[in-house]
């Protein structure tokens, strides 16, 4: 039997997420993982820009947050500051994949010693549902209304792919928390992820499809069924890279 | 520069190539190896001001620099290390502009050293050297700046500083504040509470206002405290004239070679141009007859003067943009073509 109570790496604090967001599981992920290394008080997180930019009420440690797209350069300034600390980032898909993209590629190719995690939901959530990097070919948003590829805005942003030829990478894999099977598998890549840092082994990126119901204007019953259908055909999961 | 911020204990520089200020980089690229520090060449100049963001948070004596079309991309990051009160120098070695410009000096980035440049209600302190001492001396002080007021501070030199070799003492660094412990940095919560650095605050009443009214009494504090500037035969001076900077330094030639022909001028040269040192235009516009603004731009510093003048006195105007700059003898022939016209409106003869 599983021992379910509340992971101290999580505040009390009730999160702002919407009903059936997949932000909430990968909180929950990421803190058990930073609590059974036993890592919370040597670790510094970043919050990006986008519905995770309050996880610094959530997560009970240190937290920067940081201007959109930027937390792999402000996690390698604290990083290289504090070789010992264990320093992640946590992006969405238009804060990692869009304006941060350079950050993102030069990070990893340098392999700065951190652990990205990326939520990817296809979408700006905070915002209101604007088409992101990642969303998917046809896909409706409120800038891409006829579908995304109607009008120019070419294919969706893979980035575990892209990031795959990079020499400086150690670690890349693509998971889901949309079944109970892709949630425990993700909180795996997730431990690895943080394990690599741990025994210095370099850049190590995370990607967990997650769950937008609100911006994409379906039940949390059916954003399960389109992660499970359309994003996982999109975005294969799996490892990309591992040099461990 | 780079060796008065080693000697202040600078131990992280993240920078990317850009003319004028490439020497900055290519010396710390060596240099913070050998002293334990960590030079990172950024992809970018958003990255790295924000490698700078992240350093100074983790509780790192930092620096980056650049020139004018590299410091308007760190606008972004110098916004939210001021809204996050986090220390740093980043040096502009100002170069021509608008747009890519060309790679001779200019001093028409002033409005946006010291009128904001990012988004939101925000200073810099911003320093203006006339010689690699002074610049050597203020970069060490403008460490100790930084984390007394837990604030940005920018080096506003110019690509004729920024090439220009001359021999310079190097004075070991001496702290000139009683610096308070960074109880703000990020480096795990071993023991205490978990911190945050952040410059999101949603509620506005008792939070962005409040916030930014805490800046604004911090602002006031420095300006009460810290305003720098040098004089010149002022006491005596109908001419006065005004300069920051290399520019300061090409006038302060032509001052001297005006009281040669019997001409009273003098110069004020601020040091720190924000804050702005007011007062001794203050004094200026009571004493002397006219001032002379004197930079390399299209009129930008000469709005402060005006402001602290506040109409008491003419003020004249001598410069361009672009990598124009003036010489002693054009600085002179303004001094005395302005001596030999009489004043409008002004009580002295």
């Amino acid at each position: 039997m599983q021992n379910l109570t509340r992971t101290e790496v999580l505040t009390d604090a009730q999160t702002h997420y919407c009903p059936g967001c997949g932000h909430g599981i990968v909180h929950r992920l990421v803190a058990e993982v930073i609590d059974e290394l036993g890592i919370r008080e040597i670790t510094i997180g970043t919050a990006p820009v986008g519905c995770a930019v309050l996880l610094y009420d959530y997560f009970n440690c240190d937290i920067i947050e940081c201007a959109h797209g930027r937390p792999p350069a402000v996690a390698t300034g604290i990083k290289r500051v504090h070789p010992d600390k264990i320093v992640f980032t946590y992006q969405g898909d238009g804060d990692l994949a869009a304006i941060g993209t350079s950050e993102t590629i030069h990070a990893a190719n340098r392999g700065e010693n951190i652990t990205v995690i990326f939520v990817n939901n296809a979408i700006y959530g905070m915002t209101g549902g604007q088409m992101a990097p990642t969303t998917l070919t046809g896909m409706f948003s409120t800038t891409s209304q006829d579908g995304r590829g109607a009008h120019g805005e070419g294919p969706p942003l893979r980035v575990c792919e892209l990031l795959s030829s990079l020499g400086g990478v150690c670690y890349l894999e693509r998971t889901a928390v949309s079944t109970p099977k892709d949630v425990i598998n993700a909180k795996r890549a997730i431990k690895k992820a943080f394990k690599n840092q741990i025994d210095g082994k370099g850049f190590s990126l995370v990607e967990v499809l997650s769950m937008c119901p609100t911006d994409w204007k379906l039940s949390t019953a059916k954003a399960v069924d389109f992660v499970n259908n359309d994003m996982k055909a999109a975005f294969p999961l799996g490892v990309y890279k591992d040099r461990t | 520069m780079a060796e008065a911020a080693v000697q202040a204990g600078c131990r992280f520089f993240a920078g990317y190539p850009i003319t004028p200020q490439n020497e900055v980089p290519e010396y710390m690229s060596k240099r913070m190896p050998q002293v334990g520090g960590v030079f990172v060449q950024a992809e970018s100049e958003v990255a790295a001001i924000n490698m700078v963001f992240g350093a100074s948070a983790a509780g790192a004596r930092c620096m980056t620099s650049s020139s004018s079309p590299g410091i308007s991309l760190k606008q972004e990051g110098i916004s939210y290390i001021a809204g996050a009160e986090l220390p740093c120098l980043i040096a502009n070695m100002q170069r021509g502009g608008p747009g890519l410009g060309n790679i001779l000096a200019s001093q028409a980035d002033y409005f946006q050293a010291v009128k904001g440049g990012g988004h939101g209600d925000y200073h810099l302190i911003v320093l203006a050297p006339a010689s690699l001492q002074e610049l050597y001396n203020l970069t060490m002080n403008a460490f100790d700046w930084a984390d007394y007021y837990r604030n940005p501070v920018m080096m506003l030199g110019d690509g004729i500083l920024a090439q220009m070799a001359e021999p310079v003492e190097i004075l070991p660094y001496e702290p000139i504040l009683d610096l308070p412990p960074k109880d703000y940095i990020l480096d795990g919560c071993k023991g205490r509470q978990p911190r945050v650095v952040k410059t999101l605050v949603l509620k506005p009443a008792d939070g962005l206002v409040a916030h930014n009214e805490h800046l604004q009494e911090k602002y006031r504090r420095i300006q009460n405290e810290l305003s720098l500037c040098k004089e010149y035969q002022t006491s005596d001076a109908e001419i006065v004239v005004a300069a920051y900077g290399i520019t300061g330094r090409i006038a302060k030639g032509a001052v001297r070679l005006a009281r040669k022909k019997g001409i009273a001028a003098g110069l004020i040269r601020p040091v720190t141009l924000w804050p702005f040192p007011k007062e001794p235009f203050a004094v200026a516009a009571e004493t002397a007859r006219k001032i002379l603004v004197v930079e390399m731009s299209h009129g930008q510093f000469i709005e402060d003067v005006k402001l602290s003048v506040n109409g008491r006195c003419p003020v004249e105007f001598l410069g361009k943009g672009g990598g124009w700059y003036p010489t002693e003898d054009i600085v002179l022939e303004k001094i005395e073509s302005m001596a030999a016209s009489e004043t409008v409106g002004k009580g002295k003869a």
